[in-house]
């Protein structure tokens, strides 16, 4: 590349900051496909064996019954993981982790706790997450390696028998399972309330400007 | 979608009925049912997301190359976990398609068990012959396709073990097996040979009762529970790929654990 050409790209860059890059925003709707196909069928195989005394309403399952639900789990595992796994290694690479996810003091979680209550945390800078923002993120990542760990567990106790063990057993990945997944379910719903609470942040994971 | 194709020794009779059964039912069919809020999905399958039966077929493939990802995984020499006798779950439950009512009886003094396909020694074996060779018993942990799991005690032959007896070609990529009331099933010929891999006569210390299998069933702890075939009719060594009862509805073929 040319000197000049070079200044005519810096020239041509936009102006409000990019607040989430390209990388990001397309693992990020990826990543909400595989969700919604990897809980939907999920619930579907939970309905085959309880592990609780309540079903999932066949309404809001996918696969229409256990084989259907298998097949969509473990075709959309692969998407899951893969893109998990880009988004992770990206995350990482590029500082994006250490720059908004770090550092995260209990202090900070506590002060905007409260605010967050008396609905006064501010939202004015979506570059800048605060305590409870980097809390859930970093939260939802343990609970999507807890997720996938569990499952892999559960999908080869014999040839992952390691993986198996560390989770206490096959019956005891299945909880694991279960709760990781309850945990990413719980994070989803306040994710998405909030993303109506404030409608340019949604409008920033699609553009990738404010 | 795969075709169904004639299966040797399976009555025709029977598939049509299963298959009588299974066609009012129409969510058995429709994986899509539930899914079509999800606009996003035409980008995973590449295909017309209303268009329940290509869809099917994407997940199909899928499930095939699951199938490579599996047996690839699969150590042959790895064991399955065993567990204490005190683990074994007391009663163990039954389960099957069909209810209990409906166990099929088999005459264990008339039982023979067919031996077919790529084997130098084709005769029948009766229960007694299958009895007189060399026993091993294991306490393992069955894991079901609906998710529970439970320890039992299984007593019997190595299949590798009988598969050598028999002279079967061990090159062979498959071992299928058809049950008395025309359930079928088929493994890979590496869990064929894997040393837990058993053709069991005893459940719990005592001769397989009915609802366990009786007079014999496979038991594979490397495989999910619709993998262990119960009163198991006829062993069939093979190339050809012939799919399975629950295989041939969409369940995962390999189903490996």
């Amino acid at each position: 590349m040319t000197v000049e050409a070079a200044h005519a790209d810096l020239s041509v860059q936009p102006q409000p900051a990019t607040i989430h890059p390209l990388w990001l925003r397309i693992t990020h709707w990826i990543n909400v496909v595989a969700i919604v196909i990897m809980t939907g069928s999920g619930w579907e195989i939970y309905n085959a064996s309880p592990l609780f005394p309540f079903v999932f309403p066949r309404s809001i399952t996918l696969g229409g019954w256990l084989a259907g639900a298998l097949l969509w789990h473990f075709a959309a595992m692969w998407l899951f993981v893969v893109n998990g796994l880009v988004y992770v290694l990206l995350g990482m690479l590029t500082g994006r982790f250490r720059r908004r996810l770090l550092p995260l003091r209990a202090g900070d979680v506590v002060t905007d706790t409260k605010l967050a209550l008396r609905g006064a945390l501010p939202h004015d800078d979506l570059a800048v997450y605060n305590a409870l923002q980097k809390l859930f993120y970093l939260g939802v990542l343990v609970a999507g390696v807890v997720v996938v760990l569990s499952g892999l567990a559960m999908w080869k106790p014999v040839q992952l028998w390691w993986l198996a063990a560390l989770f206490g057993g096959y019956e005891a990945a299945r909880f694991f399972h279960f709760f990781a997944m309850a945990a990413i379910v719980g994070f989803t719903v306040i994710h998405v309330v909030m993303a109506f609470v404030v409608p340019k942040a949604l409008r920033a994971m699609i553009t990738g400007r404010s | 979608m795969r075709i169904r194709r004639p299966i040797p020794g399976v009555d025709q009779n029977l598939l049509i009925k299963d298959a009588a059964r299974l066609l009012p039912d129409p969510t058995r069919r429709l994986f899509l049912r539930g899914g079509l809020s999800v606009g996003a999905l035409a980008m995973l399958t590449g295909c017309n997301i209303v268009d329940g039966v290509s869809a099917e077929s994407v997940l199909r493939k899928i499930s095939e190359f699951n199938d490579g990802v599996q047996a690839w995984l699969f150590d042959p020499n790895l064991l399955a976990q065993t567990y204490p006798e005190s683990a074994i779950k007391r009663p163990f439950p039954f389960n099957a398609y069909y209810p209990e009512s409906d166990i099929p009886e088999v005459d264990g003094e008339d039982y023979k068990l067919d031996v077919t396909g790529m084997v130098e020694s084709k005769e029948e074996w009766t229960l007694k012959a299958l009895n007189a060779l060399p026993q091993e018993t294991q306490i393992t942990r069955l894991i079901c396709v609906e998710g529970w799991s439970a320890v039992g005690k299984w007593t019997g032959v190595r299949l590798s073990e009988f598969l050598k007896r028999v002279n079967a070609d061990l090159a062979a990529k498959y071992v299928w097996f058809r049950c008395a009331e025309g359930y079928h099933v088929q493994i890979d010929m590496p869990t064929a040979l894997h040393p837990q891999t058993q053709m069991t006569l005893q459940f719990d210390g005592k001769e397989l009762e009915p609802k366990y299998g009786y007079p014999m069933r496979i038991r594979i702890p490397t495989k999910l529970g619709f993998k262990n075939p119960k009163h198991v009719m006829e062993l069939n060594v093979g190339n050809r790929y012939l799919g399975g009862y629950w295989e041939n509805q969409g369940y995962n073929w390999f189903s490996g654990l």
